[in-house]
């Protein structure tokens, strides 16, 4: 009898767990303190993409061996960051899946996949970079312009909100940021003329608490950087999550490209706020400040790559390496521009304004017949995640050497279809196209070290406090590299292009490595 | 589809939903057979704009081809010369190339079966007709596998080397203008090699010299490559597979293993010869 009231008991307390909600929003705060878990897309609210584990290490990386691999059998882009919290991983596949397993193993808790219309407009495969979790609920955004909350526990729909009409082009493919009690999400779609935003949504019950419209409108400042109705199509979207400092209570978000992408004509002016950086109040949507990257964009340089926050000393910085090629440095509590120094090759702007930010020349524009522009439309490095090392105090991001021609031509903006005005191609006479991983020193934009991918890869970047630095390429390898020299420790052909950002966790004291590549996401530990 | 209990009213909504879909896909098939717009101007115009979006990169402006897609001026197609072939090879893709389907959002921005017809006009609307082919093919021939030694890198219908690209079909993918710059030129654009679905440029034809750990050494044409290992082809058609770092050399160059062949080593009317034996080949003209 006393066992069985002993048993009741236990099960008592344990079904009075099960009842607590899993993630409170303190937890999120802290994420630094449970490094056996990854609580956000980035890892934490400073956008590191770091790890204090240190098992694996640079003494015993080259023993790495994978550990299970959990299948999606999907096509396509596999871009997801799984989370881990206390053994489960949550994470997203092509065409809206959702899934946990158990970390452990790999073995499928729940599934979830969205019926999809047939119609979206997802501007660049089906794809989805993963979820937030809050409370008992993790989110998603969908590529038919949904937010949509699912029980952690059963992956049930527990509520699902129409942010944006898909017919018109807009989608969600970003991993949201939970901060407070709020949901953010930014839209996808720059390539159909749509005007983006941030929105904010009640995590509990799905109702919109703001939205920041990424192109200001009429009588708003900024919206005479847009000629005529320009702005009403002017793209701008913010497909790339963004980061939070609770110290100042700010979120920092970046934007796309204003579209149509490759014409600047019809659109005269700095086309605020596309590519920029955009400090908000997470309660209120309320802007503090902003940075634009590059004013009048025709080269479909989004700013949309992590907006990094690191200390040096008592400064409070910003770091973006930038699809155009620069490397900026920028005073986080003012949006002042510190540094901005080339890290791949650049030939779209040659000159800086008074504030030394890089500004376009006449002999970077597009051409009817084409003009031959470094960085390609895709970027000198695109939307998969850097990393900040605070021991090695170096910045890592995925550098792509490939140049394109770039024409531009007139087109009519037509609802839900392509608004690019333009076509652009690899200029073949700027062959070979290769990538790199690059370490770069905030405090002075140099290059420290890179290893070259034989060709231009998406994959982003993990650091951890073993020393090392984990990237993929597009030939298939998963890589770790002594963090501090760029030295090869091990590497694993997973049979397809990473396209995705590492993340790491820890179970029963056993540290492991996580990343998607073709449809398997495989975890790694030591043997 | 998540996971969850099936009930009546689910099924019966399932049978509604795949009646719909059997409809829709009985009008799709029916609207996927004959362009609706062939010959007219405008929509040439809209089907150009979605052709720059989503198809220049590598099929270059005006659909002339670039490096990675073939030139679409062409008459005769590789995989299809009618509408509804044009229209199934951008709606699907075609298997075992680069070109991805339009619908899985594989190529450019994707685009809707309207936007695809629109494509196939403003195809219609840059296609070229054929040169007249002024060489002799059966001369040409001679050529091919004789004194211009084509063969001994080059397979056409089954015949020849291994080294450099197949060429059976290549004269419905490539202009003439094409050919002529790879004889005289080879450096400028190297061929397209292997494909991988998910990368984002096929390996080329580039050229690896090699000496292994022994000291043996080797030349040939790289199949494929990453950062730690290397695929090679080498002159005697022996097939390799290296761990780079087990190497004592590995130099790869952009110098084509291919020679440049000037006026005179092919003098303008053999060169023409050459291409009218390729054509044959294709079966375009004789």
């Amino acid at each position: 009898m006393k066992i069985r009231a002993a048993m009741i008991g236990v099960l008592l307390l344990s079904l009075a767990g099960t009842t607590n909600a899993q993630v409170a929003a303190e937890r999120l705060l802290n994420a630094g303190k449970e490094p056996q878990n990854w609580l956000m897309y980035s890892g934490g609210y400073s956008g590191l993409r770091y790890s204090t584990l240190d098992q694996i290490n640079v003494n015993n990386a080259g023993g790495l061996a994978p550990k299970w691999a959990y299948q999606t059998m999907a096509g396509g882009k596999f871009e997801t960051t799984p989370l881990v919290v206390d053994g489960i991983l949550y994470a997203t596949g092509p065409d809206d899946r959702a899934f946990a397993l158990d970390a452990r193993s790999g073995r499928p808790i729940w599934q979830y996949q969205r019926a999809l219309p047939p119609d979206i407009r997802p501007c660049c495969g089906r794809v989805n970079r993963g979820v937030a979790i809050l409370g008992d609920k993790v989110f998603m955004g969908t590529l038919d312009a949904h937010v949509i909350a699912l029980d952690a526990k059963t992956g049930a729909v527990v509520w699902d909100i129409t942010a944006a009409d898909y017919s018109k082009g807009y989608s969600f493919t970003l991993a949201p940021l939970a901060i407070k009690n709020l949901v953010l999400v930014g839209v996808s779609g720059g390539e159909y003329g749509i005007r983006g935003f941030i929105d904010a949504y009640d995590a509990a019950t799905g109702e919109r608490k703001w939205r920041f419209n990424t192109i200001a409108g009429p009588g708003e400042p900024g919206n005479e950087t847009w000629e005529g109705e320009s702005w009403k199509v002017g793209g701008s979207p913010a497909w790339i999550t963004g980061t939070f400092d609770p110290a100042t209570n700010t979120t920092f978000w970046t934007t796309g490209n204003p579209a149509p992408s490759n014409r600047g004509i019809g659109r005269a002016g700095d086309n605020l706020y596309a590519d920029s950086l955009l400090a908000l109040d997470p309660d209120t949507g309320k802007m503090k400040w902003y940075f634009q990257f590059t004013p009048h964009d025709e080269h479909d340089y989004d700013a949309t790559q992590v907006p990094v926050m690191l200390d040096d000393g008592g400064k409070k910085l910003i770091a973006q390496a930038n699809r155009n090629g620069f490397f900026y440095v920028i005073d986080r509590t003012t949006g002042k521009l510190l540094s901005a120094t080339q890290y791949a090759k650049v030939t779209w702007s040659n000159s800086k304004d008074a504030t030394g930010r890089p500004v376009g020349s006449k002999e970077g524009e597009p051409t009817l017949e084409g003009n031959p522009v470094c960085p390609g439309a895709l970027g000198a490095t695109n939307w998969m995640s850097p990393s900040y090392d605070p021991q090695t105090k170096l910045f890592y991001v995925t550098a792509r050497e490939q140049c394109d021609i770039f024409s531009t031509a007139p087109q009519a903006y037509d609802a839900g279809h392509a608004f690019y005005g333009s076509a652009y191609y690899p200029n073949d006479s700027s062959q070979p196209f290769w990538g790199a991983l690059r370490a770069l020193d905030p405090a002075t934009g140099k290059l420290v070290w890179e290893w070259k991918h034989n060709s231009p890869t998406w994959a982003g970047v993990l650091t951890t406090a073993g020393g090392l630095a984990f990237t993929g390429d597009a030939e298939g390898n998963f890589i770790a590299l002594d963090a501090k020299s760029g030295k090869p420790l091990w590497h694993f052909q997973c049979g397809a292009s990473v396209i995705a950002g590492p993340m790491t966790f820890a179970i029963d004291g056993k540290q492991y490595v996580a990343v998607a590549a073709g449809s398997t996401l495989f975890a790694f530990g030591l043997q | 589809m998540k996971f969850q209990k099936k009930n009546g009213w689910r099924i019966g909504l399932r049978v509604m939903v795949c009646a719909i879909a059997a409809l829709c896909a009985g009008m799709i098939s029916e609207a996927q057979t004959k362009n609706p717009y062939a010959g007219d101007a405008k929509v040439a115009k809209l089907g150009e704009s979605q052709f720059r979006s989503n198809c220049a990169f590598c099929h270059g402006l005006g659909a002339r081809g670039g490096g990675r897609g073939p030139d679409l001026t062409r008459a005769q197609k590789r995989h299809g010369s009618s509408d509804e072939e044009i229209f199934h090879n951008i709606h699907d893709g075609i298997a075992g190339t680069a070109m991805p389907p339009a619908t899985a959002g594989g190529i450019g921005v994707g685009m809707t079966d309207e936007e695809i017809w629109q494509v196939v006009t403003y195809i219609r609307s840059v296609e070229k007709k054929t040169n007249a082919v002024t060489g002799n093919a059966a001369r040409g021939k001679e050529l091919f596998y004789g004194s211009a030694g084509c063969g001994t890198c080059h397979m056409v219908n089954g015949k020849g080397g291994r080294l450099g690209p197949e060429l059976t079909t290549t004269a419905t993918s490539r202009s003439e203008e094409y050919f002529v710059d790879s004889l005289r030129n080879p450096n400028k654009r190297l061929a397209q090699g292997i494909v991988e679905a998910m990368k984002d440029f096929p390996q080329e034809y580039e050229t690896a010299n090699v000496t292994t750990a022994d000291g043996t050494k080797y030349q040939g044409v790289v199949l494929n490559e990453d950062a730690f290992t290397v695929q090679v082809l080498d002159t005697r058609e022996t097939l390799h597979s290296w761990e780079k770092s087990s190497l004592k050399k590995y130099e790869k160059t952009r110098q084509s293993l291919m020679p440049a062949y000037d006026e005179k080593m092919l003098p303008e009317k053999d060169l023409q010869d050459l291409l009218a034996f390729l054509a044959a080949s294709a079966g375009r003209g004789k």
